[in-house]
């Protein structure tokens, strides 16, 4: 039997949802069958909190009087977007400042949710209808109008483990990699993991409610580098990093429990993301997607200290057992994303469901069925190199017209 | 009383049983935390020695009139647990098993009697949450 978003919603409602975390119904289905899940479970709750660098903030500071046109903008001393009209930013969260790389975007959009004043500073060449030329003062979470997060790139499905081979010690965004394979880490919540659980996106798509950063948000759009060409294994999960999403939500009423700024040594800052996504059974083939186990989630070995190599493929129930066996040899393993909040994230998911407190959505537009990812070739760029820019061309109109 | 000493041991000592005299000479108890000795068996130690302090104080003298270099560490990890993120990134630094986290909680654990002091943690924190204090 199959149900509706609808169907649930109305269940969600009057507090009769039954609502279980991807681990519970992990478990359940060792017992049951898709079929009896899909009659029993309505609502199965997947997370993830770790490190997702393509996230940011939109902020519209307001016009000060006399105004400005925001040129170069400084938060906390971080250079961030003097390119969005005049007194919107984008607040990436891997902007930094080199002379103090420590703090960074990621850190900025962390003291705006924490309530904290940071300090403003933009510059502007000055116009007719924007004269200002300066501008130093504080902001914060309220003196601001609008203020939400905007994440290109968050949640990847499934992700490579990383190794390193090389002589020497590594520092990247899997943490630090010891020399000749001393230690290996990974980063995806395995079977609680978003995109692990919807592995074709029928559910997650432009539109699907989410929970995001501790507050509300919603998925906009397939995330960058979306990828649907990597290899599936037998039970319909792509080995290594394929889909992902881009996600939106408003900024008051996130917590820093869930979205805390970070520096990795000799890499940059980033930021820490807390994602709930829920997956509505809608029939059989969802509750036998949401049923998947760690030992069934296989990923690839890469070799970040030799050309991103793929060395060996494993899956998540023996990378939590400690350590992974790669051409003969045991390596030690480490999460680098928190399980544990990501446990929490889903528990919370869980009861605002239960609660009525959350409403699940249907997408208004599904996944793209396809995409691949492009790499960036180089080709030879003569001296000058520029191609013909819109610029140039006005001018050399402008001479021989007047 | 616990206390924790790097030793070195100069190439003179490397064919006698330096440890194990110190162990019946004076009733304490030898914890090595890690060694590492080159071919030409010269070679550090970190151990925890555990005895009274009387005894701590004539076993350093022993260990001197041997000519093995004694250096008392007093320095200590110091970990601000509240802001943690349980994220594993100083785990995957840490190599003496003094951090870990998994099953069942996967929550940060932090023994620090394990602890060889390498610092490794301190700049793989990505929250700045290790510090050195002194005793
Ligand atoms: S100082 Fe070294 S051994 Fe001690 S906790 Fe930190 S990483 Fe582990
Ligand atoms: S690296 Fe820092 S934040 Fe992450 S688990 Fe260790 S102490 Fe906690």
């Amino acid at each position: 039997m199959s149900k509706t978003y609808e169907q649930i919603n109305e269940k969600i409602r009057r507090g009769e949802a039954v609502v279980l975390t991807a681990e519970e119904v992990s478990r359940m289905a060792l017992t049951m069958s898709p079929e009896e899940i899909a009659d029993r479970v309505d609502v199965v709750t997947t997370a993830t909190f770790g490190a997702m660098c393509s996230s940011g903030a939109f902020v519209n500071f307001g016009h000060a009087d006399p105004p400005i046109r925001m040129e170069r903008i400084e938060l906390n001393g971080v250079s961030v977007s003097g390119g969005l009209a005049a007194v919107d930013t984008y607040i990436g969260a891997t902007d930094c400042d080199s002379a103090n790389p420590e703090y960074g975007g990621g850190h900025i959009i962390e003291d705006l949710v924490a309530g904290k004043d940071i300090l403003l500073e933009a510059w502007g060449k000055g116009t007719d209808c924007y004269p200002r030329r300066h501008i130093r003062t504080y902001v914060n979470i309220d003196t601001l109008n609008e203020a939400y997060l905007y994440n290109p790139r968050n949640a990847y499905q499934n992700y490579n483990v990383a190794v390193n081979s090389s002589e020497r010690t590594i520092h990247t965004y899997m943490g630090k990699l010891y020399p000749r394979s001393g230690n290996a880490s990974y980063s995806t919540a395995g079977e609680l993991s978003p995109l692990i659980n919807d592995p074709e996106c029928r559910t997650i798509g432009l539109g699907t409610h989410i929970f995001l950063g501790g507050g509300d948000g919603y998925v906009m759009w397939n995330g960058t580098q979306f990828d649907t060409s990597k290899e599936v294994n037998a039970y319909g999960i792509p080995v290594g990093n394929a889909r992902t999403i881009a996600v939106a939500g408003e900024l008051r009423g996130m917590s820093t429990d869930f979205l805390r700024g970070v520096y990795y040594e000799k890499y940059g800052c980033s930021l820490y993301v807390g994602i709930g996504v829920p997956i509505p059974i809608l029939d059989a083939d969802l509750a036998r997607r949401v049923s998947i186990r760690n030992d069934q989630i296989e990923t690839n070995v890469v070799d970040y200290g030799d050309g991103n190599k793929v060395i060996g493929r494993t899956n998540y129930a023996e990378l939590r057992s400690g350590s992974i066996t790669v051409g003969g040899r045991r390596i030690r393993t480490v999460p680098v994303s928190s399980l544990a909040k990501a446990r929490e994230i889903a528990a919370i998911l869980k009861s605002r469901i239960e609660t009525g407190g959350f409403l699940l959505s249907e997408p208004v537009r599904a996944m793209p069925a396809f995409g691949a990812v492009k790499r960036l070739e180089e080709r030879s760029v003569p001296f000058g190199g520029r191609t013909e820019v819109l610029f140039g061309a006005h001018r050399e109109k402008d001479l021989s017209d007047f | 009383m616990k206390r924790k000493y790097m030793l070195s041991f100069p190439e003179s000592t490397g064919d006698k049983p330096v440890v194990c005299e110190l162990v019946r000479r004076y009733d304490i108890c030898v914890n090595i935390i890690q060694a590492s000795i080159s071919p030409a068996m010269a070679g550090t130690m970190l151990a925890e020695l555990d005895a009274c302090a009387e005894e701590l104080t004539q076993a350093v003298e022993f260990l001197a009139g041997r000519g093995v270099g004694v250096e008392l560490l007093t320095d200590k990890i110091a970990l601000r647990e509240d802001g943690c993120l349980q994220c594993g990134n100083c785990v995957l630094a840490c190599f003496s098993g003094a951090l870990t986290i998994g099953a069942p909680d996967w929550k940060l654990a932090f023994d620090r009697d394990r602890c060889v002091l390498c610092r490794a943690c301190i700049t793989a924190c990505p929250r700045g949450l290790f510090g050195i204090s002194a005793e």
